[in-house]
């Protein structure tokens, strides 16, 4: 509360740092959580070393912080994901630990147990998951539909900067006080003031508050993307479906993010000012936060399935040479799982008090959404079927996630059913459930994806050998540590409970443990693909851009693309344009003339927000008001003199163009086309041998 | 008037680089819709959020004792006449008058979303004075979440109208001034809709049903 005197550095003081903690009582707790402060501390003095001493920093900052380009801004997405995914792992794994300690109180303290679950959650789906997803999306979407870059660059450079800012501020709460112990979905009023002063909740809420702008307008960016700046030719049908699965997922970022911002700041006024929206007292009441949390976050799962689902659907196509089956009814069932997901959110708390009639209602609102997926998943199965299946590795993920996620779809079903959830609610039944569809669904996805589109984005293929064991990793550390928790949970074992006394859970948390160093050594394992394939990128280069006989327009263009992605815009006449054009032998065409081509201009104004709005947080959790201002003034400056700078374009000479593309036309033509027995060979040079019999 | 051949946003003049600027215009004009449509859910979940709440007065003051609807009916009338002017300015960007025209009626509309935020503070001073503070109830929490959220929209408007009335007179007519021109008419009839519900619901409503 804002009336409390604060003085220079508001709240903040050397307790705050966990080596106090661990000063006053040396303990296995306090030990956890000072190796995870150092982790933090190690890596940042690592990164900056390393930068200094292979003088990246100019490159750094030139090349990539400033850079506006899609592809760059991608990429830079992924690693942030993946660093974070680091973190949300290992959390699992010490949580899993903790419970495979046996009955009795384990290791941690419940505090620490509860902020463990608190910041997982809060990682792995806010900066995990969506970085991820956009991650791809950023690279992939614009080269699909022919474009040059998305509808609004700079826009596109500030969410990045705004989703690193507040990552960045669970990175702090490791380092400076303790990240909230609410769960990641914070319900008051146990995170309102009267339970909850310290700093944990408000790190939660400005880290959800700053990176749902952010994800918002990338949302709003994608959707005027997909909508307005397809390539001449590409009409609605024609569409990958990929794009159709990021437009569902935009429409859904605009109208359902906000929610969760609503929600957040609500707290914050109840937190700040105290104001009453949620507390117990004087008219507040929590429901209100229930159902603004679960309108966003039902939608949220969604945005973040349906583009996994739309890479299945390109990895499919392109891996059994097939064209995909049933496009039509995959848009339909894409557009309706959409809408669908807007209707189901009280299934969340079933348990919280309506009446069973409204219970019944969302029950089988729920139960419905199971229809457009099994669609999908018989649409997928029939592009299998009489294909030419290569079991690549995006295929194998593909695979993995057919079969495991209709068991995570069907355990969704059972927990439709207000009765049944009545009894296995807020039990690990729940958690096997969510953990089944966003492992196999979603981050199997985009790990396929990773794998699928890592070629076109640095030229090179990834080591086929490593890959595979990484999808045997994930498939058999996701089952033995997820699998468990299901039976535990019919037995009654409840979440987020840091110690339990049934010694008959203890043998099941034996397992989950195993599965979670299995994970772990499948992080490993992806981190030793990167490694390996970069020490022998010479015998995977795929310059021609085609390493999997694709069938989407990115395929078409050089591997690593030009920064303008397309010499001349592409006329698109055909849904999978690029697989029809090798089918007619008229792909990789001459064009008769070229262009100057217009780009933004790099610009610093993402990193300068970045940096503010991280300051700007930082002096809201610790009550510096003075600081908060001045980031709040200088945010507000630093986008008004942006706005008068209009030199916001720089043009590549048509003769530039010319020369590069006609090299590296020379080159196609030069190059050997391979079939695909010789995917996986140093023959593979990225132009591929059109399979005729499957493609017809 | 000049006429381009095809003219997709027909209030707007981009003179003779219409075609090609018509492209540009249109991406982010389509862009700025998505963004008000996103933020017309911000504001449609917060009038539910005070339908909700009104009954949760808690013993504390409620609509009868605080809302003076002779202040919300000139504020009201402020507001659409700023609706007004920054049309006039719109019409003064269709028929290719000299600038300063538009600089003029922004200057009114700026006036007149002062003036409106003059009122509406003074509003809050006197609800205040009655008790009718946001830490007293949940009904006031939510009518205080509300109504200067949409103050606070005028008052980005403000400084927008300010902003971009130096970047006409420093700039002149660009086809990105223009197209922020646009923008900004747009986002400031986007400020009255909402005052519209804000006084069916708020007030009229607060006043029926509290």
């Amino acid at each position: 509360m804002t009336s409390t005197e604060t003085g220079f550095l508001g709240r903040l003081s050397w307790d705050a740092l966990p080596i106090a903690g661990l000063l006053q009582d040396p303990s296995a707790n306090e030990i956890v959580a000072n190796a995870a402060a150092g982790v933090v501390i190690v890596g940042v003095i690592a990164v900056v070393g390393l930068l200094s001493w292979f003088r990246l920093w100019t490159p750094l900052w030139r090349d990539w912080l400033t850079s506006v380009d899609h592809k760059k801004i991608g990429i830079m997405y992924v690693v942030f994901a993946i660093v974070m995914l680091a973190r949300g792992v290992l959390e699992g794994v010490v949580m899993r630990a903790q419970q495979a300690a046996g009955p009795g109180d384990g290791f941690l303290e419940a505090e620490h147990f509860a902020e463990l679950f608190s910041t997982h959650g809060t990682i792995m789906i806010f900066f995990v998951a969506v970085p991820f997803v956009f991650g791809i999306a950023n690279y992939v979407v614009p080269l699909m539909i022919g474009a040059r870059d998305v509808a609004f660059p700079r826009l596109n450079q500030i969410s990045l900067g705004l989703t690193v800012s507040a990552g960045m501020m669970l990175m702090v709460s490791l380092v400076v006080g303790r990240f909230s112990t609410g769960g990641w979905t914070a319900y008051p009023p146990y995170t309102g003031a009267a339970f909850n002063p310290g700093v944990g909740p408000d790190y939660w809420i400005w880290a959800i508050v700053v990176s749902g702008i952010g994800t918002t307008l990338t949302g709003i960016n994608f959707a005027v993307t997909i909508y307005k700046m397809r390539a001449p030719g590409m009409t609605f049908m024609r569409l990958p479906m990929y794009c159709w699965t990021i437009i569902c997922s935009s429409i859904l970022i605009v109208f359902a993010m906000p929610p969760l911002g609503v929600a957040a700041l609500m707290l914050a006024a109840d937190r700040y000012l105290d104001f009453h929206f949620f507390t117990n007292d004087l008219g507040g009441n929590m429901m209100n936060y229930a159902n603004l949390f679960w309108l966003f976050g039902h939608p949220e799962v969604y945005l973040l399935v349906l583009p996994a689902y739309g890479i299945y659907s390109e990895v499919f196509a392109t891996f059994s040479a097939k064209r995909l089956y049933g496009y039509n009814s995959l848009v339909i069932a894409t557009m309706s799982i959409a809408v669908l997901s807007f209707t189901v959110w009280l299934h969340h708390f079933f348990t919280m008090g309506q009446s069973a009639l409204i219970n019944a209602v969302f029950g089988i609102a729920t139960m419905l959404i199971a229809i457009p997926t099994g669609v999908k998943v018989y649409d997928w199965m029939a592009t299998l079927w009489r294909g030419r299946i290569r079991f690549s590795v995006p295929m194998l993920y593909g695979l993995a996630f057919l079969m495991l996620f209709v068991i995570g779809g069907l355990s969704g079903v059972i927990l439709a059913n207000p009765t049944v959830d009545y009894q296995v609610h807020n039990t690990l039944f729940l958690v096997a459930h969510f953990h089944n569809v966003l492992l196999p669904g979603v981050l199997f996805g985009l790990l396929a994806a990773y794998n699928y589109w890592f070629p076109k984005a640095f030229g090179f293929r990834l080591n086929e050998f490593w890959g595979r064991a990484t999808v045997a990793l994930w498939t058999i550390g996701f089952l033995l540590t997820f699998m468990p928790l299901y039976f535990v949970g019919l037995m009654g074992m409840p979440r987020r409970s840091f110690s339990y006394d049934d010694p008959s859970f203890h043998p099941f948390m034996i397992v989950a443990i195993i599965g979670a160093l299995v994970i772990t050594c499948a992080l490993f394992s992806v981190l030793i693909q990167l490694w390996v394939s970069i020490r022998d990128r010479e015998k995977t280069r795929v310059p021609v851009g085609d390493p999997w006989d694709g069938r989407t327009l990115e395929w078409s263009i050089p591997s690593p693309p030009p920064p303008y992605n397309f010499a001349i815009i592409p006329q698109v006449k055909d849904r999978d344009d690029f697989a029809a054009a090798k089918e007619r032998g008229i792909a990789y065409p001459t064009p008769d003339a070229y262009e100057d081509i217009e780009l933004p201009r790099n610009t610093g104004i993402g990193f300068i927000l970045c940096v503010f709005s991280g300051v700007w947080m930082f002096a809201l959790v610790w009550w510096i008001w003075w600081l908060a201002a001045l980031m709040t003034v200088l945010m507000i400056l630093a986008v008004i003199i942006w706005t008068f700078d209009d030199s916001t374009e720089f043009t590549i000479a048509a003769e530039e163009v010319r020369r590069d593309h006609e090299a590296w036309l020379s080159l196609v033509h030069s190059e050997r086309a391979v079939d695909r027995d010789y995917e996986t060979s140093p023959e593979n040079r990225g132009l591929a041998r059109p399979d005729l019999e499957a493609v017809t | 008037m000049k006429r381009a051949p095809t003219h997709s946003y027909p209030g707007i003049n981009l003179g003779e680089r219409h075609a090609s600027a018509d492209k540009a215009t249109e991406v982010v004009t389509f862009g700025f819709w998505v963004f008000l449509m996103s933020d017309l859910v911000y504001f449609g979940l917060m009038f539910a959020i005070y339908i909700t709440m009104i009954d949760a007065q808690a013993g504390g003051p409620g609509p009868h004792e605080l809302f003076d609807l002779k202040s919300v009916f000139a504020q009201t009338l402020i507001l659409l006449t700023s609706s007004l002017t920054v049309g006039l300015a719109m019409l003064a960007l269709k028929y290719n008058l000299p600038r300063g025209r538009i600089i003029l009626w922004f200057g009114v509309t700026l006036l007149l979303g002062l003036s409106f935020l003059v009122l509406e503070l003074r509003d809050f001073m006197a609800m205040a004075e009655k008790g009718g503070v946001p830490q007293r109830s949940g009904f006031l929490s939510a009518f205080f979440g509300l109504v200067p959220l949409h103050g606070l929209h005028v008052a980005a408007g403000c400084l927008w109208l300010i902003v971009l009335g130096i970047q006409l007179r420093a700039k002149g007519m660009t086809d990105l001034i223009i197209s922020r021109v646009v923008r900004l008419a747009l986002f400031w009839h986007f400020l009255d809709l909402i005052w519209i519900g804000i006084i069916t619901i708020v007030y009229f409503g607060g006043l029926t049903y509290g």
